[in-house]
């Protein structure tokens, strides 16, 4: 009995607060919520883990030699400028040195392998932007038979995992005689599903239906049609395209280990790998070439950051 | 989308939704030319796409299919002869290679640890995305700095970064083990080591058993993919609308609540898209635990008794250290088969988790 009425007192107390605050609680999502102090603690060492390791890659990229790895008590965590030591590291894996008790890196030759994967990338993220646009726009707009099942086939495989082709692919390399040639790491990046499916659902909504249509009733040819009307306006979306398929060429590895492993058209990949194969490998030269190898991606990111973020996010939220 | 767009949309009235009819209506086109226009020219558009596509991204897989019902292997891999001898043989095997799959305990211990990685990895990777999208989600200063900052683990190339990890997880002088010597765990005394950098340092062996290992691979793959999720988790959150949680707050809700009781429920759409792309992902796992290898090019994978060797690894090894190419094709789509069923259960199993509220 008591229990009950101490209940509903509660109750009745809590309903008035509630109207009083009514008018206080407007603008009470999230997102109109200010940000505490421990948001921003937080965030921040969410974000000081993930750049970690590439500061610390480059932290040892400064050092010559091992022995500062090995210290007795807390890590050695600052860079060294006094003396050669990147010029040292450098100078190993661009296979200019050869200092004794070091391995040969004879499979790696870093600068080469940088220029590789520049090419691949270059190659790479013109062709998909160019054949996934096409195609993106005569799935949105065009009209012809089988366009929907062509399309749904599209999707479909966007869910089929990469690696499951990698034995045949690679016996259609041997076949054609592109094993350890920039052919084999190049040509089947050349067009992505993905990229087909982001430029549809990005043209489908970026350019009304009408606006074609008087294109053509001027007398534009569909290939004129995209050139002149279509490729201006989804130039931001191929922007976002361009960011993504870039950082997934430079970044490609199991493939690029076993179609250009051991050559002279070795990727950054497997010229990583190659660093770290070997009996004695040394913690310095590798992580001069890791921290080497991510800078591109990293300036990419601080300079096109904003529209990698819109990318991921517009991408995601069509799916 | 852009105000290039709306300015168009606005210049041209015109009615209705229909698809654009592709017959030029210009007085200067050729009814031939305007037909091929309408006709062909749409599927030259798509035919780039479709010929690379077909030639390099599904012929391999139905290619490897046909593969993995034969023989092919050269009968001189290198750890028999040690050298490049090469012989060739390649017949037709019927079911051989996949009995050889179902049966060896290679391939069933190394989908017990692609599965053990998975779970461990997926569960707290996308719970701590939960998190940070959810901080994320706040009015927040200098946004698009935190948005950007999250990204840089996606953007280093996963080599690099693994590289990096094992350093970390160095049994000597590694990060990993001097953090829990602070906290006097794996009982590491430097001093007793002092001016003797031989003394066996009594850390943790990263390598030395299951738990450990996968420990240090699971803190490498969440490293990688969390500020990613949570991106994906920001995308879907900004899409609720307010009321939603004006409504919950006027309820007395408070922050914690309204994450799982209002956020978590509108954002499943995508909880499941990251739960099947994570599974489609991680089963695929291959770069950190090659990599975590003492030395990746010898050996057979996953330490000497194969603790964290998964399936891709095991399918590197087998096509191009054994060069058996019809096993390794065989263990592809018997992993393949199981990365759909996993899949679809998560999926399943996700929607209807969310769906009890």
């Amino acid at each position: 009995m008591t229990t009950a009425a101490i209940e509903a007192a509660h109750e009745e107390q809590r309903k008035i607060a509630n109207k009083r605050n009514a008018q206080a609680l407007l603008g009470r999502s999230p997102q109109d919520t200010g940000a505490s102090w421990f948001n921003y603690v937080f965030l921040t060492f969410v974000i000081l883990v993930g750049m970690w390791p590439l500061y610390w890659a480059g932290v040892m990229s400064t050092w010559e030699g091992e022995d500062k790895i090995y210290t007795v008590g807390a890590p050695n965590v600052l860079p060294d400028f006094s003396g050669q030591g990147f010029l040292f590291n450098w100078r190993v894996i661009t296979s200019q040195i050869n200092p004794p008790g070091y391995p040969e890196y004879q499979s790696v030759d870093f600068l080469n392998s940088f220029k590789n994967s520049l090419i691949v990338v270059a190659v790479v993220v013109t062709a998909t932007l160019f054949f996934c646009s096409l195609a993106g726009f005569a799935f949105a707009k065009l009209r012809f038979r089988g366009r929907d099942p062509l399309f749904y086939f599209v999707v479909l495989t966007l869910t089929i995992p990469a690696q499951l082709g990698i034995v045949g692919a690679y016996q259609i390399m041997e076949r054609l005689g592109w094993v350890d040639t920039l052919f084999a790491v190049t040509v089947p990046a050349l067009v992505s599903a993905f990229g087909v499916f982001y430029m549809r659902q990005f043209i489908e909504d970026a350019i009304p239906d009408e606006l074609i249509e008087s294109a053509r009733v001027d007398g534009a040819s569909t290939f004129r049609v995209y050139l002149s009307l279509v490729v201006p306006i989804i130039r931001p979306a191929m922007g976002v395209l361009g960011l993504i398929t870039a950082v997934g060429a430079w970044n490609e590895y199991i493939w690029a280990l076993v179609a250009v492993g051991n050559s002279d058209a070795q990727t950054i990949g497997p010229a990583l790998h190659n660093l770290r194969a070997g009996s004695t490998p040394k913690t310095g030269i590798i992580l001069t070439g890791a921290f080497l190898a991510s800078l591109p991606l990293l300036v990419l990111l601080a300079i096109a950051g904003r529209q990698i973020v819109r990318g991921i996010m517009e991408g995601a939220v069509k799916t | 989308m852009s105000a290039t767009s709306d300015a168009a949309a606005a210049a041209v009235t015109g009615t209705g939704a229909t698809k654009v009819d592709a017959r030029p209506r210009g007085p200067k086109k050729s009814s031939i030319w305007a037909r091929f226009d309408h006709a062909v020219v749409p599927y030259i558009l798509i035919s780039p796409f479709f010929i690379l596509f077909v030639a390099f991204g599904i012929f391999p897989i139905v290619y490897s299919a046909l593969i993995s019902f034969q023989t092919y292997r050269n009968e001189y891999p290198r750890y028999i002869s040690g050298e490049s001898q090469v012989l060739f043989t390649r017949r037709w095997a019927g079911l051989e290679n996949y009995q050889k799959v179902i049966t060896s305990s290679d391939f069933g211990q190394a989908l017990f640890n692609t599965f053990g990685l998975f779970i461990f990895s997926l569960i707290p990777q996308l719970l701590f995305a939960l998190i940070i999208a959810s901080l994320l989600n706040r009015r927040l200063r200098a946004q698009t700095f935190f948005r950007v900052g999250i990204l840089v683990p996606y953007i280093t190339p996963i080599v690099a970064s693994s590289l990096v990890f094992v350093t970390f997880f160095a049994e000597r002088y590694g990060q990993a083990n001097w953090l829990l010597g602070l906290i006097s765990f794996g009982a590491i005394n430097h001093d007793v080591v002092a001016g003797d950098p031989g003394t066996n340092v009594p850390g943790i062996d990263w390598r030395n058993t299951r738990l450990a290992s996968w420990t240090a691979l699971v803190i490498m793959i969440n490293w990688k993919w969390t500020g990613y999720n949570a991106l994906l988790y920001l995308a879907a959150m900004q899409s609720i609308p307010k009321d939603v949680y004006e409504a919950a707050a006027l309820d007395g809700a408070g922050a914690w609540r309204q994450l799982w009781s209002i956020t978590v429920p509108m954002i499943r759409p995508m909880v499941i898209f990251t739960v099947v792309l994570g599974t489609i992902g991680s089963l695929q796992l291959f770069a950190e635990p090659v990599l975590f290898d003492i030395n990746p090019e010898t050996g057979d994978g996953g330490g000497n008794r194969h603790l964290w060797r998964t399936v891709a690894q095991l399918i590197w090894r087998v096509g191009w250290k054994d060069t058996n190419f019809g096993y390794a094709g065989a263990m592809s789509w018997v992993l393949f088969v199981v990365v759909v069923l996993v899949a679809a259960f998560n999926a399943w199993l996700t929607n209807r988790l969310g769906g009890r509220r």
